[in-house]
């Protein structure tokens, strides 16, 4: 292992519509090994959905490059798969059907018909949402949604899992218990994932490390923040944890003294 | 772009809109007289409870359409009883066109035939004319959604022909076809292809990016695309254009069978008036209005079960 897993190199953003322009992030370099669980935490409209969406291919960059495995990125793909900040299930679908588009697609012409059924079930059991098969989204609530979101995603078998505030509409206990659920899964099969978040606290306990991004416009990364806590991570034990409440209290800095929310920006 | 969805939604919306209160007031008029009589049942036998709602929606759907109809007929019977009356009251139209409404399917020569064979071979006339306009109009209306560029050259071209009225369109098809079949067809298809190629139009641009980068993510190509996620996630507004669509052919059929003639309803109503029977050509009309009534509510349920899901969530 040379070269990195995937490197974020020098990436720009400016937005152009006619005249104006916005310049929304400004030399944005990362390295991401893989398996590793990386957040990334800014204030609203700094520009982390915009880095996501490059990394992910639906956005091009001005300038820089995202490379995966050294092989440059430049059109989205399965292999970053997306958990879209508001679950994206297709509504005419059933929660089966949601995953199968996915499955089907990646896995056609590698496995049989059979496998890819027991490889859908197989993603929904992970969530826990294979009792809700034949519903569509409508029929489910909010965070059984934003459950087969990431069994849509994670059926992919994606080298890297990208998240754009998976929890953020949700209420703080079906939060806790789907942060959960991810730090199993991430336990178990060892994806890489990229997770935007707004909560200082679901960043820390999840994360191996908390990428802090400084107000746009032009957001650069402003600090990189390891967490070195012990997996596998209870919610109950860290709360009185030494480098837990570091971890914590150096982010709630960097967010609320350092790079303060700016009305104007 | 706007003004012709704005008039075609309008349009429903009206139609949603007025059904809707009338229904409402029906409902509030007979909830009063049925809770009067539900109330003695309410200590009767549990079935008898169980059907009573059922029934009670039934007539609540049933009754009111009759009375109206009741009283549409007598007041036009009074009306067209005097001596210097134009037009045939009910009686008499009953009395001269007995057969006409009560045998839909007599066979007697190939002009003397039952009004309901008249209108199947319009029906079949609209059925082919509308398949071939959803189908095409379908496909432009997703390049017309998709591509920029393609709304640019197409979307004033079709702005234009599409305020051209139906039947001005039937001497050139004659011209073209040198049948009267096929131009009767194609007079059907270019009056219902707008409003499907326009809604398909709008919805398709109307598709969230979400849906766009789910698509994007999976690398579907443009077939799948277009099967998976454009014609669902349009379905509701294809669907309103279809409905408009349906209405359009069923008014275009009637007027271009009048001069092309054949065998079909229009053409019965044009012979009746040159032969003065103006009973059978009251009716054609009762026939047409209830047929065209539920060629709409038939695209209205097959869209409705297409569509099931497809809702905002
Ligand atoms: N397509 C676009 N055209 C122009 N400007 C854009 C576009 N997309 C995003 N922006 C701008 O880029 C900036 C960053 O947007 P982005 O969605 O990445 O923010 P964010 O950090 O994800 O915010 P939030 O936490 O609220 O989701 C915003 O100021 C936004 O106005
Ligand atoms: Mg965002």
């Amino acid at each position: 292992m040379t070269s990195p897993y995937l490197k974020i190199d020098h990436v720009e953003k400016t937005f152009q519509r006619g005249a104006a322009t916005t310049n929304v992030l400004k030399d944005v370099s990362l390295v991401i090994d893989k398996g590793e669980y990386v957040s990334i935490i800014g204030h609203s409209g700094c520009g982390k959905s915009t880095l996501l969406n490059i990394v992910a291919g639906l956005t091009p960059v001005s300038a820089g490059a995202v490379l995966l495995e050294g092989k440059e990125v430049n059109a989205p793909g399965p292999e970053r798969a997306v958990v879209f900040q508001n679950h994206s299930l297709l509504p005419w679908l059933s929660v089966y059907d949601n995953v199968a588009l996915a499955v089907n697609k990646v896995f056609r012409g590698v496995k049989s018909k059979a496998e890819r059924h027991d490889w859908i079930m197989h993603n929904l059991d992970l969530v826990q949402m294979s009792h809700a098969r034949d519903k569509r989204p409508a029929e489910i609530s909010g965070g059984m949604k934003q459950r087969v979101g990431i069994a849509r995603g994670l059926a992919m078998e994606p080298k890297i899992l990208l998240l754009d505030e998976p929890f953020g509409a949700l209420d703080a206990l079906t939060r806790a218990h789907l942060q959960d659920s991810i730090m199993q899964i991430h336990a178990a099969l060892g994806n890489t994932m990229i997770m935007i978040t707004h909560d200082v606290d679901e960043a820390v306990l999840l994360s191996d490390r908390i990428v802090m991004m400084t107000n746009g416009p032009s957001a650069r990364i402003g600090e990189v923040l390891d967490v070195r806590l012990e997996r596998p991570r209870k919610r109950l034990e860290l709360v009185s944890d030494r480098t837990y409440i570091a971890a914590r209290e150096a982010v709630l800095k960097f967010l609320y003294e350092r790079h303060r929310f700016v009305e104007a920006a | 772009m706007n003004a012709p969805i704005d008039h075609g939604r309008d349009g429903m919306g009206q139609a949603a809109l007025k059904s809707a209160s009338a229904g409402a007031k029906v409902v509030a008029l007979l909830a009063t007289s049925a809770g009067v009589v539900a109330l003695p049942q309410a200590t009767g036998k549990p079935l008898r409870e169980k059907l009573a709602p059922l029934a009670k929606s039934v007539l609540v759907s049933v009754i009111p359409p009759l009375i109206t109809v009741a009283l549409i007929l007598l007041f036009w019977q009074i009306a067209a009883s005097g001596p210097q009356s134009s037009l045939p009251p009910p009686s008499k139209i009953w009395e001269e066109a007995k057969d006409l409404i009560v045998e839909p399917f007599y066979w007697a020569g190939t002009q003397d035939i039952g009004l309901g064979w008249r209108i199947l071979v319009s029906l079949q006339r609209v059925a082919i004319g509308f398949s071939l306009a959803a189908i095409v109009g379908v496909l432009l209306g997703a390049l017309v959604g998709q591509s920029v560029w393609a709304m640019r050259g197409l979307d004033p071209v079709f702005q234009v022909l599409r305020t051209v009225p139906p039947l001005a369109w039937l001497p050139l098809s004659l011209a073209a076809f040198r049948d009267s079949q096929p131009s009767a067809i194609f007079v059907i298809f270019i009056t219902a292809i707008w409003p499907v190629i326009i809604n398909t139009a709008v919805g398709i641009r109307n598709i969230p990016q979400d849906y766009r980068n789910v698509a994007k993510v999976l690398r579907l190509n443009q077939v799948e695309f277009f099967f998976k996620v454009m014609v669902p996630s349009a379905a509701p507004y294809i669907f309103t254009g279809l409905r408009i669509g349906v209405g359009l052919s069923w008014l275009a059929i009637v007027a271009a069978e009048m001069l092309t003639g054949g065998v079909g309803i229009g053409f019965f109503i044009w012979d009746a008036w040159n032969s003065s029977r103006l009973s059978d050509i009251i009716v054609a009309l009762v026939y047409i209005g209830v047929v065209g009534f539920f060629l709409d509510r038939l695209v209205a349920f097959i869209g409705a079960i297409v569509t099931r899901g497809t809702a905002v969530q």
